[in-house]
Order: C-alpha cells, then structure tokens, then sequence
C-alpha cells in the first residue's frame, strides 16, 4: 500500500493527520456531512428499497403465475404494483443514483467533499420518513394507493388515507432530491480543481450535472401535480374532478411534463457510466467525448417536448398526435449516437471482460432492445394497440431495470474497490451478471409477446390464453430477484465486512480520472486543497 | 448399444419428464385460441379485422424489420470487436478517439431512417382520426365496472343497455380458478356484447361517470380512453362477421380486470332482426309508450 501510496503523495498524508477527528459510532452516520459516508448510505438506502420494492415484484409474479386469483385480493394486487413503481423509482433508483454521485463527484472533479455537506446530510435524511409515510400506506385504512405508480385522477380521488401519505412522502422526496440536484450543480461547477475545465470532465459528473438540472425542473411539477390531487381530496377544491368542471386530463400532461424527463433522470447518469467503464475496459479513449455531452443535452432537451406520448389513447387532436409522435422519436437519433460511440470506443480496443465491462455490454445490449421497443411505442398508430398492455411494462423494465440497474452494478463493481479498499470476487461478479442478464430475458422478453397478444397490464387476473408467456415470465423473475440476493451475500456483504484481496490504487490497467489518484479504500478527507492538475485532467502532478 | 443409451436416458429424464407433465397437466389449462380474442402462445398482434388494424399490424412489422437489421448491424460490430479486439488475443488497443465526420453520419443516417418511418405512420394516424361520415354511432360509458351501450345514430337508434363480465367468469376467479377446467373465453364473456354491422362504419364515443377507463379491442384496432367530464370519439369498420374481445385498459379500481369488451359483428340482416328484437324488448318495458316502435 505504501508503494502505491508514495505515487500520488498527498492526498493520503493529509487523510491520516485528520482522521482523528472523524465522527465515530452513531454520530458519524446522523450528522454524517462527509460525502463518502452520505453516498455510503444513500447506496444501502437504495438496495434496500430495491430488496423491498422486489419482494412486492415476486408476490406479483407468484399471482399472475397461473390464471384465477389464488394469493392475492385484486385490491392487494392493484396497491402492491403502485408502491411497486413508486418504490422502485423514488425509493431505489434515484436514491442509488445521488448515491454514486455522492461518492465520486467530488472525487471526480478533484473537490473536497460536495459543495453544501449539512445540506447534503438532511436531503439522505428526509428520504427516511419519506419511506416510511410511503411504505407505512399498506398499514393505513384502506391500504396502500391502488392507482397505479401515476396516480391518475379521478381514481386518486377514491383512495384512503394512504393517498395523502404518498403525497407527502412525495413532497419531501422531492424536497431531497432538489437539495442533492442543487447540491451535485454547485459542487461541478464551483469545486473544480483547476485545470477540471467542464469539457475534460469525467462523463459521469457531465451526465449527473444535467441530470440534475433536469430534477430541479421537473420535481417541482411532480409536487404541484399532487398538491393539487390533495386539495381536491380535501379542500373542495377541484383540479382533475370532472364532477366538479375539473379536468381528470390536466393531470395526466401536468404528471407527464414531470414524468417524461423523470424516465431521463433515471438513465443520463447510466450513460456517464457506461461512458466511463467501457473505455477503462477497451484501454482506449471514449470516442465522440463532444459528442456524448452534446447528445446527453439534447436527449435532456428534448425530454420537455415529448410528455403526451404516454397520452396517445386519451384523444388528442391530430396535430398533437403528430407532433408529440416526431418529438419523441427524434430522441432516438442522440440515443443512437450514443450507442455508436460507445461501439466506436470498444473497436479496436484491447478489451477484457472484468464484472464491470460485462455489466457495460449487457447495458448496452438490453438497453438498445428497449430503446427500439421504445420506437415501436412512439408511433401512434402502433400505440393504439400497445398502449396499456404488457408491451409497455416490457418496454420500461428493459430501460429501467436492465438498463439503470445493470449501469449502476458496473459501475459497483467498477468503483467499489475505491469504496472498500478490497477488491470483490470476480467469479461471484461474473455469476451475478450472467444469472441475472439471463433470468431477466426469461422474465421480461416473453411480457412483448403478451402484449402483442393484447394482454393488459395491472390485471390481477387474465385470460387464460396468455398462462403460458406468463409462467416463464414469472419464473424469469423469481430467478432474477433472487440473483439480487446472491449479489447482497456472496458480493456486497464480503465488501463490506472487507473480505477479499487489497485493491491497488489503480485496479483497473485502462480506467482514467481523479478517484484513481487517491489510495484504496478513499481516506476519510481527501484534495483537501486543490490538486495540481495535467493537461487532461486525469492525474494528479503534485 | 443403442437400447442401453435410450434405456439410461430414460431413466434419467423419467423423473423430471413427470414433473414437467405434471406441470403442463395443470399449467396448459387445456385451453384453445379464442378466435377474435387472444390466442396461445401468441407471438404478434391479434389478425386484424379492420383496415385500421391491418395497417397497424403492417407498421408494427415493418418497424420490427427496421429494428432487428440496426440490432443486427451494430452488435454485429460490437460481437465482431469483442472477439478481435480483446486483450487476451493479443490485441494493441488504437488510439482514436474522435471523428466529426462519423459522428455527422451516423447522426444524420438515423435521423433518415426516422424521417422515413414517420411518413405512413403519420398517413395512418390522419385515418384513424376520421370519424364523420359514420353509419352508425354508439356512445360507450365507463362504469366502475361495467360497459355502458347507448346507440345514438343510425339503425338501431335509442337501444342501450349495460355491459358486465358473466358473474360466473368472476366467482371462478375469485377461488383461483379452480373446481372446474377453465372456458376458452375465460373472463372474456360478457351478459350483453355490443353488436354491430359488419362493413358499417361504426362511430365510437367514449365517455365515463366516475373514472377513467379504456375501452379497447385490438382486433378492430381500437382503443380510446373513457374519460369522466369528456366525449372522444373513435372508429372501425369491421370486415368480417364474428365475436371479438377487448379490454378496460387505463386501471379503473379493484374491478378492472372483470370489464371485458366484447363486440358481436353481424351480417346486415342478421343485425336488422337484432335490431327489431332489442325494439320489441324496449316496447315491452314499463314506459312502452315512449320507447321507439321498431318499424321494419
């Protein structure tokens, strides 16, 4: 360690003085104001969120594992798909998200820590009482909300009392997020070491700095969206009840105007991944850097342009048919453009398939089938006979799930070295990549053809035509989920107890960027003052 | 030699091949395609009955064929690259890392290819939208959970009548479905399906009293959401006679599964004596006096 140390001089040093000073014990998780130790536990906030979030995805399954209702009351069913979605997104994925860029922004961008760190603290906090206001519905008269992860009105009108829970829990998500967005902004633009000019950033912190715009724009809308849905539960008033003159269809393109560039928030940042783990593992440079910023901007452009997509079958006049269809599939251009460069990075290449670069592929793989199954839902005559049927959750778990998930498990068994100071158990990362891009086709292919077929989706119970598709589908699932377990005890677990060979500084021979300039495990404190920079940004030289 | 090999494999495979028969004893449900419903292990889009659908199914195709060779195209590269271009084969990684001119072209080739795309799809959504001229105009109301029918316009004008899943289709799912082998039309069977002339233009407007729902069939390739407080409309000319079944599809509350869709299309003079029947049955009820005569 100390060989390693020696290369890169300071940074280690200056950890060992401070480290007394470190919080201990409880108090260092509370008042944590150390983004090491924040994005530590917005990581395990997360996965747990996902482990719960999945258990209600195998009850689902295990109920639409034959035809006739056999576990599950549809009421149940209907509240376990809603906090399903709402945990998933708001719960596991965004949170996993802020996580990463907790950790390695400021490591990236060469700053001391994020820009607001007691800001930091009470936006991973509030994420607390969000979840359980959330999760706490199913205990509520009248259990969980049954609308649905979109809370459409009128229905969120007919809800219990959890109804309010979730909005509040929303509220205060939302608040959360908007901190860590404001926080990730400030820190990129204003924390730079010099020499960090914004065009020789990691993708990463490129694809969260807009991200992160993107989430300051559009929280706010969510959070208008069901304020008004409460002041109609409660206040007389009447936004979307059209028994009182509302408009149940203002909700939908408010709650979509939010919603579209939601589903970008939750996969910018996986592309700055993806960007960052294929080269290290083609040791070559990425291709295209201006233009993957250039079409991460504009996918985030013209994610404002295409909400009533989700809205085709609600009766829009012609043109807006025609406009909303163009829009959205003029996305699929600086999508493509992505995935071209990062095939351009990989020929040529000198290529090995560690855990991290198998995850990478396998996002590139899974996320293309959805972008296209995206395509074939963006055109409206199409949509008629898609919309609202399983072709549509196939297509939204391939770029979620796949796509989000299997970018932030490339970029954990990327960065978790850092983390850790220990290096995981390739061949546990390898098993945990092929069991789950298996079982996750057996699980979400087959649910295209149901829908094709015309099955609904968040039916409880359907024709028994579709029994087949939707055995293998829950099989695929069962696996998948409990690929995730195996993933907590075979490779977080032994991380976090520190079992495993000591990682070196450098532990990959092609990755490039500022975390690699500090030892394994990142001390407590580090560029504590400003690192010296070279011409690319990448190392540090004194 | 060979009697041994086939002996020893059955052995070996007799165990799981039981299981794997007692599984499909009770997993293929002994089920048929329902014609103009959903079939089994159905890989595409129900056949279409209408020209709207058809044209759907046609751009749905063609959308397929236009993935799967881009698909085929670039992980063709990428397979390509990460058999050669591995580090255990030795292979020196290049230095390159940047070209204007690829980037433009491959910014500009899909966007061509979309552009493209967009031209029939835009042809058909114009046709979809066109509802006037129609022959016959019935208003759907969504209820939780059932269908409403009210027949507007043209013959059969003033009939209306309610829609709702057979109870005996809900209780069989309510005790898993069990007890009994489960019908072809299971949860697709209703008390009154809406009825229809074949080759008529029948006009849908759709509407709802308490939340949203979507009434959808995807042979006739319609779907439109019912929507409180709003009347849309939408069209199909259906071609050949049958049963066709559909679905609530925008979740409406616990019911929403049990509100099936189904639209009976009858030849014309079938539909005529439809027609005259439902009449007689309006002029039969407690205010006979005001209910339309049937005139044929």
């Amino acid at each position: 360690m100390s060989a390693v140390l020696d290369n890169q001089g300071h940074g280690g040093q200056v950890h060992d003085d401070h480290h007394a000073h470190a919080p201990t014990g409880w108090r260092r998780w509370v008042f944590a104001t150390n983004h090491k130790d924040i994005g530590t536990m917005y990581l395990l906030f997360a996965f747990t969120m996902l482990i719960i979030g999945g258990a209600m995805a195998m009850v689902i399954r295990a109920e639409l594992f034959e035809p006739g209702l056999q576990l599950l009351n549809p009421e149940m069913f209907n509240q376990l798909t809603t906090m399903h979605g709402l945990i998933m997104i708001f719960g596991a994925i965004m949170p996993a998200f802020v996580g990463f860029a907790n950790w390695m922004v400021p490591l990236q961008v060469g700053a001391p820590d994020m820009a607001f760190a007691r800001m930091n603290n009470l936006s991973f906090w509030l994420l607390i009482p969000a979840a359980l206001m959330l999760i706490g519905g199913f205990f509520m008269p009248g259990g969980a909300p049954a609308t649905g992860w979109t809370m459409y009105a009128p229905l969120s009108l007919q809800m219990g009392m959890a109804m309010d829970s979730t909005i509040f829990s929303i509220h205060i998500m939302g608040a959360s997020s908007i901190m860590g967005a404001i926080n990730i902004i400030v820190t990129i633009l204003n924390l730079r070491a010099p020499g960090m000019k914004l065009m020789k950033m990691p993708m990463f912190c490129w694809s969260w700095l807009i991200t992160a715009y993107l989430l300051i724009a559009v929280m706010p809308v969510l959070a208008g969206a069901v304020t008004m849905t409460l002041t109609d539960r409660h206040f007389g008033t009447s936004f979307f009840n059209a028994a009182n003159g509302g408009d149940p269809i203002m909700y939908q393109h408010i709650f979509w105007f939010f919603g579209h560039p939601e589903v970008y928030i939750m996969i910018l940042p996986a592309f700055g991944m993806i960007s960052q783990v294929i080269p290290a593992f083609a040791r070559k440079k990425l291709f295209g850097y201006t233009s993957m910023v250039y079409a991460i901007a504009a996918i985030a452009i013209l994610s404002f342009i295409v909400w009533a997509h989700h809205m085709f079958i609600t009766g829009m006049p012609v043109t807006g048919e025609l406009f909303f269809m163009f829009t959205t599939v003029l996305i699929a251009v600086p999508t493509a453009v992505k995935v071209f460069n990062w095939t351009a990075t990989m020929w040529r290449g000198s290529m090995t398939f560690e855990t991290p670069m198998l995850f990478a592929v396998g996002f590139i793989f899974v996320f293309v089938i959805g972008g296209f199954s995206g395509l074939v839902l963006a055109m409206a005559p199409v949509d008629i006979q898609l919309h609202g049927t399983y072709y549509v959750v196939a297509h939204f778990h391939y770029v979620l799930v796949a796509a989000a998930l299997f970018a932030m498990f490339a970029s954990f068994y990327y960065w978790s070295p850092k983390w850790t100071g220990v290096m995981y158990n390739e061949m546990h990362g390898k098993i945990h990549f092929w069991w789950s891009m298996i079982s996750f086709n057996v699980a979400f292919f087959p649910m295209h053809f149901l829908g094709l077929a015309g099955m609904p989706r968040r039916y409880a119970d359907y024709p028994a035509q579709f029994t087949d598709f939707n055995q293998v589908a829950s099989i695929g699932a069962w696996l998948f989920g409990l690929a995730q377990v195996y993933f907590f005890f075979w490779v977080v677990l032994p991380l976090l107890r520190g079992h495993g060979e000591k990682a070196p500084q450098r532990p990959w021979e092609g990755a490039e960027g500022l975390e690699w300039e500090v030892p394994s495990p990142a001390p407590f404190h580090t560029f504590e003052t400003p690192p010296k920079l070279d011409p690319t940004a990448t190392r540090v030289i004194g | 030699m060979i009697n041994n090999i086939q002996a020893r494999l059955a052995s070996a495979l007799r165990f799981p091949l039981i299981l794997l028969c007692a599984w499909f004893s009770v997993s293929a449900w002994a089920v048929n395609s329902l014609p103009g419903g959903p079939a089994l292990l159905e890989l595409n889009l129900q056949p279409p009955v209408t020209a709207i659908a058809r044209d759907q199914a046609w751009l749905n195709d063609l959308l397929m064929i236009v993935c799967t060779v881009v698909f085929i195209g670039v992980f063709g590269v990428m397979f390509y690259s990460i058999w050669k271009h591995r580090k255990s084969v030795g292979h020196k990684a290049a230095t390159f890392h940047e070209s204007v001119a690829i980037e433009i072209t491959w910014t500009i080739v899909p966007f061509v290819i979309i552009v493209l795309m967009a031209f029939p799809a835009t042809k058909l959504i114009v046709a979809a939208k066109d509802t006037t001229n129609a022959d016959l105009t019935v208003k759907v109301t969504g209820y939780q959970w059932k269908w409403g029918y009210d027949y507007l316009n043209g013959e059969g004008q003033g009939i209306a009548f309610l829609s709702t899943i057979n109870p005996k289709m809900r209780e069989f799912a309510a005790v898993g479905a069990r007890g009994a082998p489960i019908p072809d039309n299971y949860l697709l069977d209703v008390d009154h399906p809406l009825v229809v002339p074949v080759n008529k233009k029948v006009r849908i407007i759709t509407t709802s009293v308490d939340v949203i729902h979507s009434w959808a069939v995807p042979a006739l390739g319609v779907r439109q959401d019912a929507i409180p407080g709003f009347v849309r409309d939408v069209w199909f000319r259906a071609e050949k006679v049958g049963t066709y079944y559909g679905d609530c599809t925008e979740l409406c509350g616990k019911e929403h599964a049990f509100m099936p869709v189904v639209v009976k299309v009858l030849s014309d003079d079938d539909y005529t004596k439809w027609v005259a029947g439902e009449h007689q049955k309006l002029a039969a009820g407690s205010n006979a006096s005001s209910a339309p005569v049937a005139s044929k």
